[in-house]
């Protein structure tokens, strides 16, 4: 059983941070169908990705990571029968989500006003990277630079260095955190009937992880910046190199038990009871020093061997993964966290399982991204009952193109 | 009063750590009830992180703690006492939802596992939030933010660029992951809700902190397993452009369309390097990103950073700024959203609070009441709600339970 069965999701969304929001809720078993078209093809199916991904292959591999479980049809929103055809998809689905700038889906004759007239309990999230109100709504943005505007890119990174670019990461957070929301408008709405419209801001979503951050500085007027994989209080709390090429285990220690216990397991060394490291505070401020005899200790041992000496010890000790690593690792490999997917045109696929492990309704991949158009015929012939000469009349217009 | 989308929903949190109390914390703020249940005497960890108020470390004044639980009612219970564990029944009876972020196997110990506490409340959905999950060899590892973020595979990743090869991977800063996996668990927590209002029955969530950062980073995950490649530091993650110096500091843009940068040129005012024709498509641009980083720097140290952001954008092109907390308070756009919302406390006033990223049309995010005083609600919980007498509640008190 799945969690969402019966909750049809019509998807609007390219790249990655809308892409995301509908997998997760695919992964639950919402039957997802995305609207694609060859008038303004995903970013993932393009040349130029295959460029940035280094093969055509791994480009179609991140497409279906992002798209795993979900249909596809070609519909050309830019002509007037594909929003009509649009429109009529609303009126058998339950929720509706586009990740287009502010005031798009409006221009489209598909903002929420026309969307609840056709499903009054329609729940419509737009997820945009600025929110569709405000001056700076039709700023265009990606990941990069809305990790920047959103506090993130300013306190990550060596001290004293420049600020560091947020990864892929910062588009799925705000699309996990757009999947939440729609979660919720879906509990309000089996509780009363009432649909609603979302207006999403991906900037704000990332923003909301550094509530604390912003907090020191409306309280105290302190404005924070980067301080490498520092502390403001833990000491040792650093990456440190270990045995074998770019390799390094993290370690963190927040008080003196896991200090005694760190001592102990490296062996008591003897500068290990020098004053200057006796209490937690002259550990933090002799915390350079301290890295650099830490770093002569681990060196001598591989990563793993380090986890595995500290964590039996008691301390807080992981090695810094890399995405092999983490494919060959046992716990990873006991948790099931990758499973496979045939897909049509690559063959066998590797996807990251659901982060979520439910005991009744397990969260599921079940298949691959869909090729582009792929469910075409089903959703407009079986969903909607049209008939197949008119199909091919819609085909034949570019309007399922 | 607004209507609230989980105005029915009752929740109990267990929880010491920041990911627990994050994901409830999103709960309340759409309406549900939550009751935050601490250890009497120092209460929830968060209450003794900094940011303190003024820099005073008090326990009623971290602001860590004042963000991560508005709207929740807050009493304190020591569960691992016999009476402490019949009050913790009594509330469960009452919840559908339990949090907790226990060491795997320590709710068992306690007699409070899913299968007991099943029970008594067919339809709890209980959620445990722990570093590694509840089964596998890790399941007992210790962590930390800074381990969680190293060994969840984006830490490798961190900081992209040639340069920073021989150098350590880096944590994002803050809480980050804590953040991403209480977002995680809440959204499975709304999910097992929407199937509980459908078949009446609830169930068990195991949340990974590891997982949930993985899966933020699935496109990289799967790399080595599909194309045989180890992605590191080595590759910056943009072909060109990302964070460049410009005249008062640092300016961030990206260019994904063949269409945005023909605007930048031209938003350049068509510098002749430009035509160069190995700059004319995208693989040509990707492989010479380098050369164009300092060939643009020369031009974007003329420019400050406002300007490169707003003139950027009108011309089409996605350039941003690197902005500081300041940044984002004294922002227009963010203040025209309302992005920040005042929030008046008994200890600390009124102080600007970051809201939500959304905004529902029908049940609008909203605050009701600051995070609680330690044990703020002992009375209201523990006498009004669930009918103990003051007597006891004093003696309890003096037992250590309350």
């Amino acid at each position: 059983m799945d969690s969402l069965s019966g909750v049809r999701i019509l998807d609007i969304t390219r790249y990655a941070a809308g892409p995301q929001i509908t997998l997760l809720l695919a992964f639950m078993g919402a039957e997802v169908i995305k609207v694609e078209s060859m008038a303004n093809i995903d970013h993932f199916r393009r040349e130029e990705s295959a460029v940035v991904f280094g093969s055509a292959r791994a480009s179609a591999d991140c497409f279906n990571s992002l798209n795993a479980n979900k249909l596809s049809i070609t519909l050309d929103l830019s002509t007037t029968e594909g929003v009509e055809l649009a429109k009529r998809l609303v009126h058998i689905s339950d929720v509706v989500v586009d990740n287009f700038r502010a005031g798009i889906m409006d221009k489209l004759g598909l903002g929420y006003d026309v969307l609840k007239e056709i499903k009054r309990d329609i729940i419509m999230l737009s997820a945009s990277s600025h929110g569709s109100t405000g001056p700076e709504k039709e700023y265009i943005a990606y990941a990069v630079t809305m990790g920047a505007l959103s506090g993130l890119s300013e306190i990550t990174g060596y001290t004293g260095g420049p600020p560091v670019i947020m990864r892929s990461s910062a588009d799925l957070r705000p699309g996990t955190t757009a999947a939440f929301a729609i979660l919720a408008a879906l509990n309000y709405r089996e509780e009363t009937g009432e649909g609603q419209f979302i207006d999403f801001s991906a900037r704000e979503a990332l923003s909301c992880g550094i509530g604390e951050m912003i907090m020191d500085y409306t309280m105290n007027g302190r404005v924070r910046t980067r301080n490498g994989n520092r502390d403001d209080i833990m000491a040792p709390h650093n990456c440190y190199r270990c045995k074998g090429e770019d390799k390094w285990i993290s370690i963190g220690i927040s008080h003196d038990d896991e200090w005694a216990a760190l001592c102990q397991a490296m062996g008591n060394p003897a500068w290990a009871a020098e004053e200057r490291f006796s209490d937690q505070y002259s550990r933090w401020q002799h915390q350079e020093e301290l890295d650099k005899l830490i770093e002569a200790w681990t060196i001598t041992h591989t990563h793993y061997e380090v986890m595995t000496i500290l964590q039996t010890a008691g301390v807080a000790a992981a090695p810094s993964f890399s995405n092999e690593e983490l494919f060959n690792d046992p716990h990873c490999r006991e948790r099931e966290c990758f499973t496979t997917v045939q897909h049509p045109e690559e063959g066998e696929l590797y996807v990251l399982t659901p982060p979520w492990k439910f005991s009744a309704t397990p969260a599921r991949v079940t298949s691959p991204a869909p090729l582009l158009g792929e469910h075409t015929e089903y959703v407009f012939t079986e969903l909607l009952g049209i008939p197949e000469e008119e199909i091919s009349r819609l085909v034949a217009e570019k309007v399922l193109y | 009063m607004p209507k609230r989308a989980l105005d029915s929903i009752k929740v109990l949190e267990l929880c010491h750590d920041v990911a627990g109390s994050y994901s409830t914390k999103l709960l309340a703020d759409l309406g549900a009830e939550v009751i935050k249940v601490e250890r009497p005497g120092h209460g929830d960890a968060a209450r003794n992180s900094p940011p303190f108020f003024h820099d005073i470390p008090d326990p009623d004044k971290s602001g860590l703690f004042l963000y991560l639980n508005t709207n929740k009612l807050g009493i304190t219970l020591n569960v691992a006492t016999a009476s402490g564990k019949d009050i913790f029944q009594e509330l469960v009876k009452q919840s559908d939802v339990l949090v907790e972020d226990n060491p795997p196997q320590w709710m068992t110990e306690q007699g409070l596992d899913y299968h007991s506490l099943q029970e008594i409340n067919p339809r709890l959905v209980m959620a445990s939030i722990t570093p590694f999950g509840r089964t596998g060899p890790y399941r007992d590892y210790k962590a930390y933010p800074l381990t969680i973020f190293h060994c969840g595979g984006e830490g490798y990743l961190t900081p992209g660029g040639v340069e920073n090869i021989g150098r350590p991977p880096l944590k994002v800063g803050g809480f980050l992951t804590e953040y991403d996996s209480g977002l995680s668990a809440a959204t499975a927590i709304l999910a097992a809700l929407y199937w509980r209002r459908k078949s009446g029955i609830g169930q068990r969530i195991d949340i990974s902190k590891q997982e949930a950062l993985m899966a933020l980073n699935r496109l990289d995950m799967v790399r080595s397993a599909n194309e045989g490649e180890v992605i590191t530091r080595a590759e910056q993650g943009v072909p060109y452009g990302g964070v460049l110096p410009c005249k008062d500091g640092y300016t961030v843009f990206i260019t994904w369309e063949s269409v945005q940068w023909d605007r930048l040129v031209k938003f350049m005012g068509d510098p002749e390097w430009a035509k160069d024709e190995k700059f004319n498509d995208y693989a040509g641009r990707y492989k010479h990103g380098e050369l164009i980083n300092a060939l643009l720097t020369e031009w974007l140290v003329n420019h400050t950073k406002e300007d490169l952001y707003h003139q950027g954008q009108a011309a089409g092109v996605p350039f941003a700024m690197v902005y500081s907390s300041k940044d984002l308070v004294d922002s227009e756009h963010l203040t025209a959203r309302e992005f920040f919302t005042e929030i008046d406390h008994p200890k600390i006033g009124k102080v600007k609070y970051p809201s939500a990223p959304y905004k529902f049309s029908e049940t609008p995010w909203q605050v009701t009441r600051p995070a609680p005083l330690l044990g703020e609600h002992n009375e209201e919980i523990f006498t009004r709600r669930l009918g103990h007498s003051r007597e006891e509640l004093a003696k309890l008190g003096a037992a250590g339970v309350i």
